[in-house]
């Protein structure tokens, strides 16, 4: 048998179906482009709705909190727990609190609360604003003068990009406490001296970097929520598809966006 | 010609449509849709599922844009406007959805008091309620207000539906398909409510419906879309007054089914 000529070429069908999937492909960047342009004309102009922009944040935030609670004080026992056999075989135990703190601050709180707000906040914002798409509800904005884009869009990208980062200082401080709990129990460590042990290591940088990733997956989460919800079709199917093409764009890129950012900070550190 | 205790101006025309034209990809829905609208008459447009008559109010709406001809509402060209000179026209022309489309998440005085609220940022709150309950007193659902639009039933759902497109006051009222899904009983109660507000609220409207009693009961004129055109118009009696196998059986089957 002939095993030189190993390619494949492709049917003149098959040529169209990917000329067809790259076009539709950079139509969709283009529209995304478009998207975030138009947030950036809209949001900032008056009227502002102060109102109903606290509403949102306190649906991403107030709303999140238990479960950032939860997941952010395992976070930082589990890691504390996991940490401290590899670090008591060089007799450095010590160096826990500053370990904990270095691997919260820069990747953990921010990373960890990008998810948890992309699978709770970000499906939900995809659902709503299909389920409205899909039942006219959005027209019936645009129909009675009003400018759905700036009230039901502009908005969930502010209160995710407002939320997030408060989120995530929450989340660091209380995988921190979980982290303390941990270290306190094993070492009987006090409180003031982790918190002087956590703190020693850190530098501004850290806190700026992690502050912009916060901004950065929240601002990432808002806008694809909100696109996949904005633009979604095809009745009931359409709107779950959009809940989970939210989900599932919003934590990859979010990841994307991790390893960028840590490789710019990594430049000025 | 006009219903008794209708008064319509035929000098003043609200909505010139030329050489109208939209088409989906391939499928070809308008094909040079001419039509004139006069101040305060109820025009019936009367077609089968998937002629376009719902895009043909979408495209008056400003929801969708046409791919050819020139749609003037209100003395303005569709075309031509920017997003606040749309915004503005849009307030003077109601829309009432075939679902109704009521915000979920807000109780039926949230639902009235919205467009509101964006649209005139100066109302008072005693006029804002002042408005909301003229609107549901006009449409007899005074008793609603504040439950939210999931308690409600079709009927009253549309009636809500009717009642937020009157909060602004509109010139024009488009209704799509108007008793689509109703039981015989509530479709009347609906009819009589479009003529209602057309007398009421001294408003011209667009009825798209493919229920025939709707259209006798509400149309001053009637027009027959078929094959993307308009090719019978006039009263009801003169619109059907042929031997056009497509309108009889459109006849045919709403009076015999």
């Amino acid at each position: 048998m002939d095993t030189t000529n190993s390619t494949v070429t492709p049917t003149p069908k098959q040529g169209k179906k990917r000329i067809k999937r790259a076009a539709a492909f950079f139509q969709d960047l283009y529209k995304v482009g478009a998207f975030v342009g138009r947030f950036f004309k809209e949001a900032f102009i008056p009227p502002y709705e102060i109102k109903e922009l606290f509403r949102q944040c306190y649906e991403v935030g107030v709303r999140s909190l238990a479960l950032i609670s939860l997941t952010g004080f395992i976070v930082g026992l589990i890691f504390t727990k996991q940490s401290r056999p590899s670090l008591s075989e060089f007799g450095a135990t010590s160096w826990l609190p500053s370990l904990t703190s270095i691997a919260v601050m820069r990747a953990l709180a921010p990373l960890v609360t990008a998810l948890i707000t992309a699978g709770r906040v970000g499906s939900s914002i995809g659902a709503e604003l299909g389920s409205m798409r899909v039942t006219e509800q959005i027209d019936a904005m645009e129909v009675s003068g009003i400018n759905p884009f700036k009230y039901l869009v502009c908005l969930r990208i502010l209160a995710t990009t407002i939320a997030v980062p408060l989120l995530s200082c929450y989340a660091a401080f209380v995988a921190m406490m979980g982290a303390y709990l941990n270290v306190n129990q094993n070492e009987g460590t006090s409180y003031s001296t982790f918190i002087e042990q956590a703190f020693e290591p850190l530098s501004f940088i850290d806190f700026e970097s992690s502050l912009i990733k916060a901004i950065v997956f929240g601002f990432t989460i808002g806008v694809v929520g909100c696109y996949k919800g904005y633009y979604s079709s095809r009745g009931t199917e359409g709107v779950g598809k959009a809940a989970n093409s939210a989900v599932v764009t919003g934590m990859f890129l979010v990841f994307i966006e991790e390893i960028l950012i840590v490789q710019i900070t990594g430049w000025f550190r | 010609m006009a219903r008794p205790g209708v008064n319509i101006d035929y000098n003043q025309k609200v909505i010139t449509i030329r050489g109208l034209e939209k088409s989906f990809d391939d499928n070809y829905v308008l094909r040079g849709v001419d039509l004139d609208l006069y101040q305060g008459e109820n025009l019936v447009v009367l077609g089968r599922s998937g002629t376009g008559k719902s895009v043909l109010i979408k495209i008056i709406s400003g929801l969708l844009k046409a791919d050819a001809g020139e749609v003037l509402v209100l003395g303005k060209n569709m075309a031509l406007l920017d997003s606040r000179s749309l915004r503005e026209l849009r307030m003077k022309v109601g829309f009432s959805f075939q679902n109704s489309a009521l915000y979920d998440s807000m109780t039926v005085r949230k639902n009235l008091e919205f467009p509101l609220v964006q649209n005139q940022r100066n109302l008072s709150r005693g006029e804002i309620n002042k408005r909301v309950e003229f609107v549901l007193d006009a449409v007899g659902l005074m008793q609603a207000i504040n439950q939210m639009p999931s308690e409600l039933s079709g009927g009253q759902r549309k009636r809500i539906g009717i009642a937020r497109t009157l909060i602004l006051q509109p010139e024009i009222v488009l209704y799509d398909e108007p008793t689509a899904g109703l039981d015989p009983i509530t479709s009347i109660d609906i009819n009589e409510l479009i003529n209602e507000v057309q007398q009421r609220f001294k408003t011209s409207a667009i009825i798209i419906t493919h229920d025939l009693t709707c259209a006798k009961t509400t149309g001053d004129r009637i027009v027959m879309l078929l094959d993307g055109k308009f090719e019978r118009q006039g009263s009801f009696d003169e619109v059907f007054d042929t031997d056009d196998e497509r309108v009889r059986a459109f006849y045919n089957y709403n009076f015999t089914e």
